[in-house]
């Protein structure tokens, strides 16, 4: 990954927070007593009255957001992931996605990205419960520039969204300009053996997987797919119609996510099928995100491994 | 002697009594306790209180009206039925498959529901959400939200009890209905939330506080006339109710919760209507 550019997701979000506040007095924003980590703090300084800090209380922050939001405002949750998607999982089912409120849920410091605190605060199964919930739309950047962008698609879709943000600075892959378009699965990277789904910052991974394969004469697509929900089938099925085997990669349990998601696409097809993730277990502390991801098996090495192993 | 205006909400409140009674039907369960508990201060809320439109149910300049007990969302119905958001026969459908009117309360079903409740302690949140989202707005408008004291178990209560001093909900007034009864017996001997009383737990949360007996239409309206002018922090009325009130098989009754009525019970109701 050296040479590659690297940008902070969480700056992103908290500076394209504070300038849609500025484009729409409709953007509240609440937050659970993390706002220097969430990055909502710029949008704190700017609009204080649109602000509410909700202490250390994510259930009642959940359902606080969804009231806000009946009285017309575009309201965004924050905290880790953690709390904000999977301690307020019921808040997020009954408040928000049954009653269909405009309530955006931001999961910062996502997957194993807070390395230091430990299986406490790592996130592992939020895409999984997320998506089980009607009415979600479940998006995972895939690095600092596809923030805005989702951030703004997710302001522009009138219902309950869940951002899932990474915590430390990851590799630029995709460009600051355009649109993104809630259901999109983009191409990073054309090939013909075998198709690699990716999202988040397993995208990285696996275009240099895509890289180590072509050394090994193997030709690998390589595909972002940041909508997790609604995921579209149609257009899983297209993109490894004329390949022999399929990957997936996320920085998520192999239960509930990107894996499960492509292999019900994917399900009256024969194709062998490998789902690079977090077996069934929780994470640990670790001086460092890598040292995790290489334990749990999320490396560009792990990637094309699997790919090798469903074309063998 | 009783002004006109109370002898005028205590018909609408039996009124709304005998229509639950013909929802629920005879020998199906339905939440006929918690209902009638509230029955008066729904039809004061409804027929004097609050600012509202039952030909525009989205008016922006209406007050708003959280059940977060939503299993007594039944009364609810009755009053806006009543009120005229929607047609009165569409009350004897209720939990009819395809019906509008839910077990609990859907928001997105229901002209003049304001938000889907039903889990305990959320809807509460969401008053405190709304209250903070008109201030945002500059209105002037009240946001009423009715708990049940089975409810006050739930955290989430307590942390929406913090919200309303915290952000300083002035336009929020919350009806605990102290009705004390759980689904499973009395609250203070199955699972006591009452060892210190609910007055001066919300009082010492930051509240203003009302005491008043809850089914006695001259205490409710100048209790509501009050809460809805007062300023500078949230208030919490606390209205000691009697659960099933109204109906004499189910006063202080626990298999009234969510009970079924039998034949005789139903007529002693409606008097021989048709079912």
């Amino acid at each position: 990954m050296s040479g590659k550019i690297s940008a902070n997701q969480r700056t992103a979000y908290g500076k394209t927070l504070a300038a849609l506040g500025a484009e729409d007095a409709r953007i509240c924003a609440c937050e659970a007593d993390l706002g220097k980590s969430t990055m909502s703090c710029f949008f704190e300084e700017a609009f204080p009255d649109r602000y509410f800090e909700m202490g250390i209380g994510e259930a009642n922050m959940t359902s606080f957001a969804a009231g806000l939001s009946l009285t017309g405002k575009i309201v965004f949750t924050h905290s880790f992931a953690m709390f904000s998607g999977l301690r307020a999982f019921e808040q997020i089912r009954q408040s928000v996605a049954l009653p269909y409120c405009n309530v955006k849920i931001i999961g910062s410091s996502a997957g194993l990205s807070d390395f230091g605190d430990g299986a406490s605060h790592q996130t592992v199964e939020d895409i999984a419960a997320l998506r089980a919930i009607p009415n979600m739309t479940v998006l995972v950047p895939c690095d600092a520039n596809e923030v805005p962008k989702m951030v703004r698609a997710a302001v522009k879709h009138d219902g309950p969204v869940y951002i899932r943000i990474c915590r430390n600075d990851t590799p630029t892959l995709t460009e600051a300009e355009g649109d993104y378009k809630i259901g999109e699965m983009r191409v990073m990277r054309e090939g013909t053996d075998v198709a690699i789904f990716a999202c988040g910052i397993m995208v990285t991974r696996a275009l240099d997987a895509a890289e180590a394969l072509a050394e090994c004469g193997i030709s690998a697509r390589v595909i972002n797919a940041g909508t997790l929900k609604p995921f579209d089938e149609a257009r899983a099925c297209e993109l490894t119609r004329d390949v022999r085997g399929v990957v997936t990669a996320e920085e998520h349990s192999v239960i509930g996510g990107l894996g499960s998601a492509v292999a019900c696409a994917l399900r009256r097809q024969k194709k062998p099928l490998e789902i690079v993730g977090i077996e069934d277990q929780f994470g640990q502390s670790a001086q460092s995100a890598e040292e995790l991801m290489q334990f749990y098996g999320l490396t560009a090495e792990h990637i094309a491994e699997a790919a090798k192993s469903v074309l063998a | 002697m009783k002004t006109p205006l109370i002898v005028e909400l205590e018909a609408k409140a039996a009124l709304l009594r005998k229509d639950i009674v013909r929802m629920i039907g005879v020998g199906k369960p339905g939440h006929v306790g918690g209902s009638c508990s509230i029955a008066d201060i729904m039809a004061a809320l409804y027929f004097h209180q609050m600012k509202h439109d039952p030909k525009n149910p989205q008016w922006e300049g209406r007050d708003r009206l959280i059940m977060s007990k939503g299993h007594a969302g039944i009364i609810q119905y009755a009053a806006l039925a009543e009120c005229g958001y929607f047609d009165k026969e569409i009350l004897w459908t209720l939990k009819d498959m395809g019906s509008i009117l839910q077990g609990h309360p859907d928001r997105r079903k229901v002209p003049g529901i304001e938000m889907s409740t039903g889990s305990l302690g959320q809807g509460f949140s969401a008053a405190c959400g709304m209250a903070a989202g008109l201030r945002v707005s500059g209105s002037d408008n009240n946001v009423y939200c009715v708990i049940g004291d089975g409810e006050l178990a739930e955290g989430q209560i307590w942390e929406a009890a913090l919200t309303g001093v915290a952000h300083k909900l002035d336009h929020l007034v919350v009806i605990l209905d102290n009705n004390t009864l759980q689904a499973m017996g009395p609250i203070t001997q199955r699972y006591n939330t009452a060892v210190t009383s609910y007055a001066d737990k919300f009082r010492n949360f930051g509240w203003r506080v009302i005491e008043i007996d809850g089914n006695d239409m001259e205490q409710i309206v100048p209790a509501l006339d009050v809460a809805s002018v007062s300023r500078g922090m949230p208030t919490c009325i606390v209205a000691h109710t009697i659960k099933g009130k109204g109906l004499a098989f189910a006063e202080n009754q626990v298999g009234f919760h969510n009970g079924a009525m039998t034949q005789e019970q139903y007529d002693s109701v409606m008097g021989g209507e048709p079912v």
